[in-house]
């Protein structure tokens, strides 16, 4: 091949970009077994010890309880209304309206800084900072957009022929949503709903803003963690984080196969 | 026999719509457009009325001038560098098969489902003083005594850069891809080079995804709080980070109110420029 001289340069730093994408978080995950009071790469001694601090302290354990359900909470919520919209934006045929599709894309874009300070404010003047409610409003709100654009994205390919051919036969129209079009829809809902937690579980400015001293989310917990100090323990839960991504997103990518290779009726 | 659908098929009455909109619709408005309509009001407010003083002060003072060309300043190059080192990524990912394409795509996506304090938090280690780069440069010689890594704009950027990468990579990736390889055979057999076959074939038809990609990161990049909040320098703020200030420090809110409006406006002249660009290529596409 004569390309092959260029191709190879190209590949090399290709390489190397991608080395530099993945090496820092690759390069956490030995760091979180050191056995050493402080950070070192690599670790001269291995442990479990920040492990074990982060399960043993209510100071970790109670912000990561607090995120798990904040965010399982508002990513239900988000979940359930997003999908609802998404339905009438697409049977409605409003999402091919550029003003509608900026509306929905809105807490999307809006700088998060921005929407951090909006919240700030509201929830200053109501007196919900740091509380579930103030964390599931917020999250909810800034995970609608992640619910509603793929659950619309999965309905624009389901036939709308298919409900009504339902209701002809009898159904009443949320028999019809609900026994055909929704389980059709349900890897986009699927993909919504992870998307929408991992969002609200990972969500780290607004939660700068709106946590109080007794109401703080973990991506909160480790701000202040990295301003102050740099404990192993965030190696630690870092690593676990990860690991927790990664599994999700194979357990998204199986999902999706197995919804391609078998039909809608094993409900 | 099949009954004709009682509406045109698959459209829902407006009750049905109103219905499945309201809890949504419902939320945009409570939770988002009134926060941040509050926000903006405040903006022009002081406690005797109506005022523009904040904007006055925020234009006339040259440190605030100082940190809005600081911010754009950043910005700037951390695009710049997510184009140099983006697009031929995206154009190397579309050249890959197999097992060397799945890798690829996995290093691609880790960074994205991985906690972005995770991410901040290894590069506060990576920057250190007597961290693993700073010995690994006094090991090679290449410098005599570490340096000041950590809490710089250089810091900024890096980390900026490592976040907002695949933002890049993959708007342009997916454009690279959907154009046809027959383009660039052809120019090859019309005795194109390759620089004059990037030239002529590529870039033209790629540009739509570099521009995505490129407001993309300019974007997130302009309003990136937690970066520059973590690992920018006590004496550089940039936008994000002195609206924090004035918020939470120097409780002023109507300016921190004021400097957020300038932030949101700026993002919206970005935005819109970038649709009206799109706007006109698709019509001289559509006029050739």
């Amino acid at each position: 091949m004569t390309r092959s001289g260029p191709f190879l340069t190209l590949s090399v730093y290709c390489t190397l970009i991608l080395c530099f994408l993945v090496g820092p978080i690759l390069i956490i995950i030995p760091m979180s077994f050191t056995a050493r009071d402080f950070l070192e790469f690599p670790p001269s001694g291995y442990s479990l010890r920040w492990y074990v601090a982060y399960f043993s302290d209510p100071d970790w354990t109670g912000p990561t309880l607090f995120s798990l359900k904040v965010a399982t909470l508002s990513a239900i919520a988000s979940t359930v209304f997003g999908t609802m919209a998404a339905l009438a934006l697409v049977r409605g045929r409003l999402l091919s309206n550029a003003l509608v599709n900026a509306m929905v894309a809105a807490p999307m874009v809006v700088p998060s800084v921005i929407t951090a300070v909006a919240f700030y404010m509201l929830l200053t003047r109501l007196r919900l900072l740091g509380s579930t409610v103030g964390f599931v409003l917020a999250d909810t709100i800034l995970t609608l957009p992640f619910v509603i654009f793929p659950v619309a994205a999965n309905l624009q390919r389901i036939e709308p022929r298919l409900e009504w051919t339902a209701l002809s036969l009898g159904a009443s129209r949320f028999a019809a949503i609900r026994l055909v079009t929704l389980p059709l829809a349900r890897s986009g809902i699927a993909v919504g709903a992870a998307f929408a937690f991992i969002t609200a579980f990972d969500e780290a400015t607004v939660s700068a803003f709106i946590s109080s001293f007794e109401g703080k989310t973990l991506p909160k917990k480790m701000f202040e963690d990295i301003d102050w100090s740099l404990s192993p323990v965030i190696a630690a839960v870092g690593s676990l984080l990860t690991l927790v991504s990664i599994l999700t997103a194979i357990l998204l990518a199986l999902l999706r196969s197995g919804t391609r290779s078998t039909p809608a009726h094993d409900h | 026999m099949t009954p004709a659908p009682p509406r045109g098929a698959g459209q829902y009455g407006p009750g049905l719509l109103t219905l499945l909109l309201l809890p949504a619709g419902l939320l945009y408005i409570v939770l988002f457009g009134y926060p941040i309509g509050a926000l903006l009001a405040r903006s022009v407010q002081d406690q005797h009325g109506f005022t523009v003083n904040h904007f006055t002060r925020l234009f006339s003072q040259p440190l605030y001038l100082t940190i809005l060309e600081h911010t754009l300043r950043v910005s700037l190059i951390v695009t710049a560098i997510c184009v140099a080192l983006g697009y031929p990524l995206a154009f190397w990912l579309t050249r890959l098969r197999g097992v060397a394409f799945s890798i690829a795509i996995a290093c691609l996506f880790l960074p994205l489902w991985t906690s972005v304090l995770a991410r901040i938090y290894a590069w506060n280690f990576l920057l250190q003083k007597a961290g693993p780069i700073n010995r690994l440069l006094v090991s090679l010689h290449l410098i005599d005594a570490p340096l000041t890594l950590l809490y710089t704009d250089a810091a900024v950027i890096t980390v900026m850069t490592h976040v907002l990468l695949p933002f890049m990579v993959l708007p342009v990736y997916a454009v690279i891809n959907s154009i046809p390889r027959d383009l660039g055979r052809a120019a090859q057999s019309l005795g194109a080079g390759i620089a004059s076959e990037f030239r002529h074939v590529l870039l033209p038809l790629s540009l739509p995804g570099l521009l995505a990609g490129s407001v993309m990161v300019f974007v997130i990049a302009m309003g990136y709080f937690i970066i520059p909040a973590l690992v920018g320098g006590p004496r550089s703020l940039m936008i994000s980070t002195l609206i924090n200030e004035q918020i939470m420090t120097v409780l002023n809110w109507s300016f921190g109110a004021a400097i957020s409006t300038l932030l949101l406006f700026a993002v919206l002249v970005v935005l819109a420029l970038f649709a009206r660009t799109l706007a006109v290529a698709r019509r001289a596409e559509g006029g050739a």
